[in-house]
């Protein structure tokens, strides 16, 4: 009887946390078990592959380091090409376009709500196909000889003598893939920003004229922002992800991974040159561990600016 | 004498926010808003456009942006082709529909249950989950391709429906909206309900569910969204052409790498994306007031 004592407790104990946990930890558990699979999982394995040779056929080799370093000091595409054109298209689409979606939702905001709905709506229509219909329409824009609208229109006002390939040439791909994605970047960050500006209280704005702000611009800064920091944290971290995520554009555009001499290659490319063309999943695995801290490393410069205090 | 004075500039300053009707101020940003939206516009015209172009327009010289006669040729000729394999198109077509409905379906299920318990209930993982969840925001799918892969190699689940679903269901976007959401809902509601002895299943839907339709209107079309749009699965992990998506199909008649882009496949491939386009176009149109409401809890936490 004494000696069963603490063994009844503590399965009392257990059937109480069970009682009052388990529908919670039920609740969660198929959103838990698809994130294990399809997120925490891969993460995992690559960081693992990263330290590998791995060629899919042949079981992984460890290799330490090794793929960090040929990384950094032999990867001659890499550093020649593909850093470089990441952190361009980065620079120019990530606050870019973070910007532009700032400034076209604070101007939004000052229209009434029919006009507002509709131009919010044409503004995120873009983002809604991202990606596969678009290749229609940007390939016939850009196309390459006389018929690409581009082409036909500079023709008309004599602006070139014959056509260009747009798509085909080193020097236009990398501006025409910024434009595009620039195009396409008032997703769901936009309508946050939009939602988050709306909702400020109206008497800030009159405490801040009592306290003397002038202008438009005075209040944007001290009481437009301050009060939607949230908002634009949230819009900042899913600038950042579109960004690299937009990466797939250039291979779209040109028809070809690398793309031309390697104009528009991308990490994102880079990763899917190496691991699915060349079969160097080990590589390829180091250098999506490299994206993603690259990622986690400008959401927490976001999360510094946007910090609540 | 104050007082009006007061109101007077109160309302001038309210002119700025959320303004109820139209005032001359408002015309500087319309100027800009204008052009700008019948720039992004363009390309949404050119889809319906070049759709329903007959062929001696869709290879005009000059170019035609806007077609003149009108035929539902393109969109004829789409259906009764077949592709490379003699799989017909309807079938891409129904692939896409299931595999959207079971995913949009299946993802509002799996991100609101998630989220009520992350938000109302009490227990020991709650904080750690939620941080994890919030870490996950950042997660750039494209990155772990390939780890993906091997996962999905060996589950077995190459070459099935599923992996058309099962991918698409982990949405920390879509859980973070939704707790973010049902965060505005009282405790007290919750709390009430237990008191009256309701078990927790019940309370979700009678309670939770009910007064979160903006936020599962949203998450619907988010999910719809990379759901109907997601060419990639097919391409990575189906080699059945029977399984493979509208979204894959139509890659096949862009891609100038092999070699499809030929002249017959023009119309086609402008029909096809009108069709891939128009069911985001009018979702989000019927949604755009639940997304705007969801949207002002999406507040990150810096």
């Amino acid at each position: 009887m004494q000696t069963a004592k603490p063994q009844s407790s503590f399965m009392s104990s257990l059937k109480k946390w069970w009682m009052k946990e388990a529908s919670a930890y039920g609740f969660i558990s198929g959103y838990a078990l698809m994130f294990l699979i399809f997120i925490a999982i891969p993460v995992a394995v690559a960081i693992l592959l990263s330290f590998t040779f791995f060629d899919t056929i042949q079981p992984p080799r460890f290799l330490a380091l090794k793929n960090y370093i040929t990384l950094l000091t032999q990867d001659d595409i890499f550093m020649r090409y593909v850093l470089p054109n990441t952190i361009q298209f980065a620079v120019i689409v990530g606050p870019g376009g973070y910007l532009l979606a700032f400034i076209l939702a604070w101007m939004l905001a000052q229209l009434p709500k029919v006009p507002r709905t509709i131009f919010a709506l044409i503004l995120y229509s873009p983002s809604m196909t991202a990606g596969v219909a678009m290749t229609v329409v940007w390939q016939a824009l850009f196309s390459g000889d006389q018929t690409g609208y581009l082409n036909s229109f500079l023709l008309s006002l004599n602006l070139i003598q014959e056509p260009i390939q747009w798509l085909q040439s080193p020097q236009y791909l990398m501006p025409i893939m910024i434009i595009v994605t620039l195009w396409s970047s008032m997703g769901v960050g936009f309508l946050a920003m939009l939602a988050g500006i709306l909702e400020i209280n109206p008497e800030l704005y009159e405490a801040g004229s009592i306290d003397g702000i002038r202008n438009r611009f005075q209040e944007i800064i001290y009481i437009t922002i301050p009060s939607m920091k949230p908002q634009m944290l949230f819009g900042a971290v899913m600038a950042i992800v579109a960004t690299f995520q937009a990466g797939a554009i250039g291979v779209t555009l040109s028809g070809s991974n690398p793309t031309p001499q390697y104009a528009g290659q991308l990490i994102v490319n880079h990763i899917e040159d190496y691991g699915f063309l060349r079969y160097e999943m080990g590589y390829a695995a180091a250098v999506s561990v490299v994206l993603l801290l690259m990622v986690w490393f400008f959401a927490r410069v976001a999360n510094r600016l946007f910090r609540e205090d | 004498m104050r007082r009006r004075w007061f109101q007077f500039s109160s309302s001038y300053r309210n002119r700025g926010i959320n303004p109820q009707g139209f005032h001359p101020s408002q015309l500087k940003f319309y100027l800009i808003l204008l052009p700008l939206s019948a720039f992004m516009l363009l390309p949404m015209v050119f889809i319906f456009s070049h759709a329903f172009k007959p062929p001696d327009e869709l290879f005009a010289y000059p170019p035609r942006f806007f077609v003149v006669n009108p035929t539902l040729k393109n969109f004829i000729d789409l259906f009764s082709r077949m592709s490379a394999s003699s799989i017909p198109v309807s079938r891409y077509l129904f692939n896409s529909i299931l595999v959207t409905v079971v995913t949009v379906a299946a993802s509002v299920v799996v991100s609101s249950t998630a989220a009520y318990a992350l938000s109302k209930k009490r227990f020991k993982l709650k904080q750690t989950l939620f941080a994890i969840n919030t870490v996950a925001l950042m997660f750039v799918p494209i990155a772990v391709t390939i780890p993906r892969f091997l996962i999905i190699e060996r589950l077995h689940l190459m070459d099935t429906f599923w992996v058309h679903i099962l991918p698409m269901l982990a949405m920390p976007v879509g859980l973070f909206l939704i707790k973010q959401f049902i965060d505005g809902i009282p405790d007290e509601v919750v709390e009430a309900a237990q008191i009256d002895g309701a078990s927790d299943v019940w309370i979700y839907w009678q309670i939770i569910l009910p007064m979160i339709r903006p936020a599962i209107a949203t998450i619907a079309i988010l999910s719809f969204q990379a759901a109907w749009n997601n060419a990639d699965t097919s391409a990575l992990y189906i080699n059945n052409e029977s399984l493979k998506t509208f979204a894959f199909y139509l890659t096949t008649l862009t891609s100038t790498t092999t070699g499809a882009n030929v002249v017959a496949g023009q119309g086609i491939a402008a029909a096809a994306s009108l069709i891939m386009f128009l069911p985001n176009l009018i979702i989000f149109i019927f949604m755009q007031s639940q997304v705007m409401s969801t949207m002002s809890h999406s507040g990150l936490k810096g």
